[in-house]
């Protein structure tokens, strides 16, 4: 993936412990970038013409024979289409699987908190988060569903036990997403359920907003599994069916 | 882990045979007792759940094998839902483990897996989506489809991450079953899948069996 001024459309930093949504375009890249160490972004992704087609855990996983993410990894939908792409990462392993601290898992491990008491600072927890996001669009807990943790990695023993990897997201690491259909991206920067840390984690990251090139017959992400190929073509159907030609998705 | 039950089939108060491709869909009581029973091995049974006093309170398998701290299900898993509240504790189970992570087939995720032109097979989403057009009285819609357990399905993680598709570990005869903490809808499809070993390439019927709260 090429990183070029020309190509960056935004850039800004977000803090730690906070959520923000999106929608982003196909053709669009989401740059994320671990400014500090140890961020986690949790991200739950939707299509705007139907918000019944979301991200889907299970289907990715299965599609890509993975429990982890990362770079050549594409993350489906629940209607077997790439919403995008994992074009760069440099951190190697990505969790998807283990969900987003609620209120009363926040309380148990970093104490109460509230707003009046803490003012902005006040400890966010990432269900919460979710569902203030989501109902920007009209979605609430029903449309919930298994969430990535970007810059976080679980490992599981031969037991399937999960384990909270030595091996962490350091500071400099950054995941980029390639948009190959429009997704309101909803995404959250609190601590990932099973971080450890005594104080309430709040780690800042950036978000850049880059113009990539349409992937092309070789992409490193179509050619990664049979899988992946089929489930390029499914979202290159869709845009056809809606009018949108190959040539002016280049 | 294996463990017996002490349930005799003959004082079930319901019981039911549900063939391969078919859905059920049933309220559970609290305190009843709810088997799942194998007849032939190596089936895979995909169920979600929800409350039925509030169906948008449903299973959750990130918050379940979180706070489990383990990927797979088995006799002890306590089942949570979206909002951290117990739906079932699995009581006995004579097959040993079970997936939440591999989720359900779909015509959609067919053509990802298999090829394009799979979507015209009989897939578990398939049979949901009739269920709950048909059992209107729960009010349910696509948006309630969620993430599921399935019950009997061996899939493996590696240490490496990576995720693997097994031959089923479950015998004809073999059994799982649960508590109900809160009254709880379940919602079954057995599975219809040809694609892979998890029904063994051969889908084949379960019984379902309830036991009143005692």
């Amino acid at each position: 993936m090429q990183l070029t001024d020309e190509n960056l459309i935004y850039s800004e930093t977000f803090p730690g412990g906070a959520h923000w949504s999106m929608r982003m375009s196909a053709g669009n890249a989401l740059r994320l970038v671990d400014i500090a160490g140890g961020a986690n972004v949790a991200m739950l992704m939707v299509n705007p013409e139907n918000t019944l087609e979301k991200y889907n855990m299970p289907d990715t996983l299965k599609g890509q024979h993975t429990f982890k993410l990362t770079q050549g990894n594409s993350l489906y939908s629940d209607m077997g289409r790439v919403m995008c792409s994992i074009v760069e990462d440099t951190f190697g392993w990505h969790d998807t699987a283990t969900g987003t601290c609620n209120r009363r898992l926040v309380e148990s491990r970093w104490g109460k908190s509230s707003y009046q008491q803490d003012r902005n600072a006040y400890l966010r927890n990432g269900r919460d988060s979710f569902l203030i996001e989501l109902g920007k669009y009209g979605l609430g807990q029903r449309d919930l569903a298994a969430n990535l943790n970007l810059f976080s990695r679980i490992d599981v023993d031969q037991a399937g036990d999960l384990v909270w990897s030595k091996t962490q997201s350091q500071a400099g690491d950054a995941v980029t997403l390639r948009f190959e259909m429009d997704a309101i991206v909803v995404f959250h920067t609190c601590p990932h359920p099973l971080n450890p840390a005594v104080d309430y984690p709040r780690k800042p990251i950036r978000y850049e907003i880059r113009k990539l090139p349409y992937p092309a017959e070789d992409d490193e992400c179509r050619l990664l599994r049979p899988e992946s190929g089929r489930a390029f073509e499914n979202t290159r159907l869709y845009q056809l069916a809606k009018g949108i030609t190959d040539d002016q998705r280049k | 882990m294996i463990k017996e039950s002490k349930k005799e089939p003959t004082n079930a108060s319901y019981s039911k045979t549900i063939e391969a491709g078919d859905y059920w869909m049933h309220v559970i009581k609290q305190g009843e007792t709810f088997r799942i029973l194998d007849l032939q091995g190596n089936q895979a049974v995909d169920t979600i759940f929800y409350s039925a006093a509030n169906p948008a309170e449903r299973y959750s398998a990130t918050d379940t094998i979180r706070e489990q701290g383990n990927v797979y299900l088995t006799a002890g898993s306590i089942l949570l839902s979206t909002q951290g509240n117990v739906l079932m504790e699995i009581t006995a189970d004579t097959c040993g483990r079970h997936d939440t992570l591999g989720g359900a087939c779909a015509s959609e995720s067919n053509t990802i897996r298999y090829s394009l032109d799979k979507k015209c097979m009989h897939s578990c989403r398939d049979s949901w989506l009739l269920a709950i057009a048909e059992q209107d009285l729960f009010d349910m819609s696509k948006r309630d489809i969620t993430h599921n357990i399935n019950f009997f399905m061996n899939v493996p993680v590696t240490q490496g991450g990576g995720l693997t598709f097994e031959d089923g570990i479950s015998d004809a005869g073999n059994y799982v079953e649960m508590i109900a903490y809160m009254d709880t809808i379940v919602m079954i499809s057995n599975c219809p899948q040809l694609n892979n070993p998890c029904n063994a390439y051969d889908p084949t019927p379960i019984e379902v069996l309830i036991w009143e709260a005692e």
